[in-house]
């Protein structure tokens, strides 16, 4: 029986494949990447835990993967990592809640 | 439930399980992945860059395993030690390792086990070994040992009067991490033990009575930068239970005994194994610990590490054991790699004192 999962986590190790039929935009994009990672004014541990929390707004299993193990590593603990997921939650939820405003303006302008 | 717990305050030994055979582990990190081209041998790693056979460097580091005999049972032990494990150095191989302590050129001596300190001849060994005026006297404790006993509370004083250095495993500076890895009421322990050595001078930051923590990850993850750990750790140890200590030295897990066991039980071997020669460096080849040591077992045998001890990969020397110990025969040898050492050269590369490429 042939596996038909779209998401395989064998294919996050493919990640760097992507520059083979773009050499050029997949090299820039990992220097980038890597740029951005780099300890910087915030720290790599502080980074490690943004991209944990934009993994999860975003819905990537790839990056949660990624950013799971890349926390482990670090020695962050479960419960700092729990806690940044619930700050992309609270993100998501109050981006969501806050356009509830332009549905009470036009609810406002529409009813008489 | 019941049965799981006991299962786990066991031996792979007591439970007779395959993988408590080296013949059996060597076989799983030589077929599958590694036999199938998925992944290269270590063999084949290593010749790529003209690295093979790896030869000695000087010697420089003499490591004694003076017994599997255990207080825990650590979820990742590669000695596979236990409570229930009965394999412990006599006193005439012990007195065969102090001949060669005295004539080595080896600066380093580090006794590890085990629980080094349950051999009944431990105390007497040290005496007669601290004599002998090596540069470094490394004793591997696991912490609780010097709180598990009447007998052994005294441990703390008797290491200082030989100027033991004590390095001592930490998986973390939380609870429920490091007691899921080396078992229930390690830390409470483990912090209690910290805190009565450092009440005697160990780990104070001038003070020459050295005490270092080891690292190991607690689970199918590579060890993070040794030096923001280190900083982690001093960070909070101080915080929370007003302790010091020297360095910390992150170790990588290697697929051998218990840890190869967690691997396979969890489905995590084959990720775990990508993940290692993922961060094949061979700058770490260099630096190894099998280039500048030799691992002596509790039966006197030699080997090129502690993790060839334990695959039973005797060094490939016509002289084998501690009675008939010739240095130069010895430093004219191969050394046996296999896919474990996969472990040692991954990313800042892994041995007994942490990282061998600096960061």
């Amino acid at each position: 029986m042939s596996k038909s999962n779209y998401y395989d986590p064998a294919d996050l190790r493919k990640f760097g494949n992507i520059t083979n039929w773009s050499k050029e935009l997949g090299e820039k994009f990992f220097e980038y990447y890597n740029k951005v990672f780099e300890e910087g004014a915030l720290t790599a541990r502080e980074k490690s835990l943004i991209a944990l929390a934009v993994s999860h707004t975003e819905m990537c299993p790839y990056c949660i993967d990624a950013y799971t193990k890349d926390g482990l590593q670090r020695g962050i603990t479960k419960e700092e990592m729990m806690e940044a997921v619930h700050v992309g939650a609270a993100i998501k939820s109050g981006a969501t809640l806050v356009h509830g405003v332009q549905m009470m303006n036009k609810v406002n302008k529409l009813e008489m | 439930m019941q049965k799981e717990k006991k299962k786990k305050q066991q031996s792979l030994h007591k439970r007779k399980s395959d993988l408590s055979i080296a013949h059996k582990q060597l076989e799983k990190l030589s077929n599958g992945i590694f036999a199938n081209g998925n992944l290269p041998t270590f063999q084949q790693k290593i010749s790529e860059t003209q690295q093979f056979p790896l030869r000695p460097n000087t010697l420089e580091i003499l490591q004694i395993n003076l017994g599997y005999m255990c207080n825990q049972v650590c979820a990742h032990c590669h000695v596979d030690a236990g409570p229930d494990r009965k394999e412990i150095m006599t006193r005439e191989t012990m007195e065969q390792c102090l001949e060669v302590i005295r004539s080595t050129s080896a600066h380093t001596l580090d006794l590890t086990g085990g629980a080094p300190e349950m051999n009944p001849n431990f105390r007497w060994f040290v005496e007669e070994a601290s004599k002998a005026g090596v540069r470094d006297f490394i004793v591997r404790s696991n912490l609780t040992i010097i709180r598990a006993n009447k007998k052994y509370y005294d441990l703390p004083e008797f290491f200082k009067k030989h100027n033991v250095h004590v390095i001592s495993s930490m998986p973390h500076w939380t609870r429920g991490k490091t007691d899921r890895q080396r078992g229930t009421g390690v830390f409470d322990q483990s912090i209690k033990a910290l805190q009565e050595l450092n009440t005697i001078g160990y780990g104070i930051p001038d003070s020459n009575l050295r005490l270092d923590l080891v690292y190991n990850p607690s689970g199918a993850f590579l060890p993070g930068n040794q030096k923001e750990m280190e900083g982690d750790f001093k960070k909070a140890l101080m915080e929370d239970f007003n302790i010091q200590f020297h360095q910390l030295f992150a170790i990588t897990n290697l697929p051998i005994s218990r840890f190869l066991d967690y691997l396979i039980a969890s489905e995590n071997y084959e990720d775990y194994m990508y993940q290692l020669v993922d961060a094949y460096n061979p700058a770490a080849v260099q630096n190894v610990m099998c280039r500048n040591t030799l691992s002596v077992s509790w039966d006197g045998y030699l080997y090129d590490c502690d993790f060839n001890q334990m695959l039973e990969l005797k060094v490939a020397s016509k002289v084998q054991h501690i009675s008939e110990y010739n240095e130069t025969i010895l430093q004219d040898r191969n050394i046996i790699v296999s896919q474990h050492c996969y472990g040692c050269t991954a990313g800042a590369g892994s041995s007994c004192q942490g990282t061998v490429i600096g960061q």
